[in-house]
C-alpha cells in the first residue's frame, strides 16, 4: 500500500513538473515568437519613422497615442524599442552563433588532437579568460569606427571561450569510447572521426551554449552601446536607448529607461526558460524521471 | 604472423597494466587468451589492434614491425586487424543506423561503391534481417548490436581478428551464432584470430590453442587493477 502511495505521489509529482515545464515552454516560446515577429514585421510594414523628431511632444508619459511614451526628442518609444530590439537581437544572434562556431572549432580541435596541441590551446583559452571580457570587447571595438559589425566581432571574439571549454571536455570524454576505437580501426582519418563521430555528439551541447549566449551577447552589446563605444548614438539599440534616457530618469521620467530595459530583460528570461527546458530534454536521466 | 614482442603497456608509465607480454598468432590460427578480470587483457587486445601505443616492445604484423599506432598507423596496417569489443552499446555510434555502422569502414577507406553489396552479404553472414539494418543502436538488443559490430569488423576483410570478450554479454545461442560467423569467415579467408576471454570452456572449444595470461606475461609482478578508460 505504501508503495502504491509512493508511486502515485511520484506520478503526481512528475505530472506537476511536466505541466510546469509545458507552461514554461509555452510562455517562453510565445514571448520569443512575439519579439521575433515584432522585429521582423514592424519595421518594414509600419510606415512610421522611428527617427521622426517632434519637439512639441517631448517626454510624454505613456498614453493611447504613444503606449510607451516619447523620449526627449519626442520620438515614439514603442517604435524606437522595436527598432532597438531588432538591432540588439541581430547583434546577439549573429555574435552568439559566430562565437559558438569559433568555440566549437577550437574546442573540437584541441580535444581531437590531444597532447601538446590541446595543452597549448587550452592555456591560451585560460589566458584570454583571465581578462574581463567586457574590457577585451572594448579593446576590439576601439579599433574600428562605431557600427554594428565591430560590435558583432567584439562579442564573438570574447565569448567563444566557454563554448571551447565545453566542447573540448565533451570531445575528450567521447574520444576514449570504444566506438571511436572501432572507427580508427576501420581506417577513419582524424578528420573523419571528428566530423562524423565527435562533432555530431557535441552539437546539442554547442547548440544549447549558442542559444544561451544570445541574451548574453545582447547584454554585452547594450553595455558597449551604453558606454558609448558600441553602436553610433543615432542607431536605436536597447543600449543606446537606455544611454539616451539616463538624464530624464533623474528628472523623474521613468518610461524612457524602463521600456528598453524590459525589452532586454524579457527576451533574456524567455531564452533562459527555453534553454532550461531543452537542457532537461537532452539529459537522459531527467528524461526518465519526467516519464514517471 | 601476428607477433607481440615483449610488450609493456598501460595508461601510466610508472604503473603499466601489461608487462613484457609475448604472444604469436600464426596465419589461419585461432589463439585464445585466458585471464582473470582486470589483468590487462583488453589493453593487450587494444595494442594488438594498433589502437594503443605500448610503452615498450613491438607488434609485428605480417613481418613488418609497427612503429605508429592509432591514427598515425598506416591505414593498410590498421585495417589489417579487425576488432570486436566487449560492450556493443559502447562500440556503436548511437547516431548511426546499423547499415551505416557496418558500412562505416568502407566509407572511411573510400570504397563507397561496394557498400550495398558488402552490407547485404555481411548481414546474411552474421544473421541480421533487412528490417534490423534500418534501426539505430537503441532500437536493437545487445546481441543484435554485437552482430552488427562483428559485421563492421569483417567488412574490410581483415587478415587478423581480435575479439575482446566478444560474447561476454550475450546468451548461449547468440554466442554460438557469432562464433560460427567468425569461424566461417576464417575458413573462407584464412584469417588469424586472437580471442580474449575468461571463459575457458568456450575458448577451448573455439580456438586451436588457448594460452593463459600468466604464460604470456613471464613473471607475475603485483599489478594494480585497472580498466581501460
Amino acid at each position: 500500500m505504501a508503495d502504491v502511495t509512493a508511486v502515485t505521489a511520484s506520478r503526481t509529482h512528475g505530472a506537476a513538473r511536466r505541466s510546469t515545464h509545458t507552461l514554461r515552454l509555452r510562455v517562453s516560446a510565445a514571448l520569443i515568437a512575439v519579439a521575433v515577429l515584432a522585429v521582423l514585421l514592424v519595421p518594414p510594414l509600419v510606415r512610421l519613422d522611428q527617427q521622426a523628431v517632434d519637439l512639441a511632444a517631448e517626454l510624454l508619459p505613456p498614453s493611447p497615442t504613444h503606449p510607451f511614451g516619447t523620449d526627449d526628442m519626442g520620438r515614439d518609444l514603442l517604435l524606437r524599442c522595436v527598432h532597438g530590439l531588432r538591432v540588439s537581437l541581430l547583434v546577439g544572434v549573429v555574435a552568439a552563433f559566430t562565437a559558438t562556431l569559433i568555440g566549437t572549432a577550437v574546442g573540437a580541435t584541441a580535444g581531437a588532437l590531444g597532447g601538446w596541441a590541446d595543452r597549448m590551446v587550452m592555456r591560451m583559452v585560460d589566458t584570454l579568460s583571465s581578462v574581463p571580457h567586457l574590457l577585451l570587447g572594448i579593446f576590439v571595438v576601439a579599433m574600428f569606427r562605431p557600427g554594428v559589425w565591430p560590435v558583432v566581432v567584439s562579442v564573438a571574439l570574447t565569448h567563444w571561450l566557454s563554448t571551447a571549454r565545453i566542447v573540448r571536455a565533451e570531445v575528450l570524454s567521447l574520444r576514449s569510447r570504444p566506438y571511436i576505437d572501432a572507427a580508427v580501426s576501420g581506417g577513419a582519418s582524424r578528420w573523419r572521426v571528428t566530423v562524423r563521430h565527435l562533432l555530431p555528439a557535441v552539437l546539442p551541447q554547442a547548440g544549447l551554449a549558442a542559444v544561451l549566449m544570445v541574451p548574453h551577447a545582447m547584454w554585452h552589446e547594450s553595455a558597449l552601446s551604453f558606454l558609448g563605444l558600441g553602436l553610433p548614438t543615432h542607431t536605436a539599440s536597447l543600449g543606446t536607448l537606455i544611454q539616451d534616457a539616463r538624464g530624464s530618469l533623474l528628472a523623474g521620467q521613468w518610461w524612457p529607461t524602463l521600456f528598453p530595459g524590459l525589452f532586454l530583460i524579457i527576451p533574456t528570461l524567455a531564452v533562459a526558460g527555453l534553454a532550461g527546458v531543452w537542457r532537461e530534454r537532452i539529459n537522459p536521466r531527467r528524461r526518465s524521471e519526467l516519464m514517471l | 604472423m601476428l607477433e607481440l614482442r615483449d610488450v609493456t603497456a598501460g595508461y601510466d608509465r610508472r604503473a603499466p597494466v601489461v608487462r613484457n607480454a609475448t604472444l604469436t598468432v600464426a596465419p589461419g590460427e585461432a589463439v585464445g587468451l585466458l585471464g582473470p578480470s582486470g589483468c590487462g587483457k583488453s589493453t593487450l587486445a587494444r595494442v594488438t589492434a594498433l589502437l594503443h601505443r605500448p610503452d615498450s616492445g613491438h607488434v609485428v604484423l605480417d613481418g613488418a614491425p609497427v612503429h605508429r599506432y592509432r591514427h598515425r598507423a598506416p591505414r593498410a596496417q590498421r585495417t589489417a586487424v579487425g576488432v570486436v569489443f566487449q560492450q556493443p552499446r559502447l562500440s556503436a555510434d548511437p547516431r548511426l543506423r546499423l547499415t551505416d555502422l557496418i558500412a562505416e569502414p568502407l566509407r572511411a577507406t573510400g570504397r563507397r561503391s561496394s557498400v550495398p553489396e558488402r552490407v547485404a552479404e555481411l548481414a546474411g553472414t552474421v544473421g541480421l534481417t533487412p528490417d534490423l539494418l534500418t534501426r539505430r543502436p537503441h532500437e536493437v538488443s545487445d546481441g543484435q548490436l554485437q552482430r552488427a559490430c562483428l559485421a563492421r569488423a569483417l567488412v574490410l576483410r581483415p587478415r587478423w581478428l581480435v575479439c575482446d570478450e566478444m560474447t561476454a554479454m550475450l546468451d548461449a545461442s547468440t554466442t554460438a551464432a557469432l562464433v560460427r560467423a567468425v569461424e566461417d569467415y576464417r575458413t573462407a579467408t584464412g584469417a588469424g584470430l586472437l580471442a580474449v576471454g575468461h571463459d575457458r570452456l568456450l575458448l577451448n572449444r573455439w580456438c586451436d590453442r588457448t594460452v593463459h595470461w600468466d604464460t604470456v606475461t613471464p613473471k607475475r609482478a603485483p599489478m594494480p587493477v585497472r580498466t581501460p578508460g
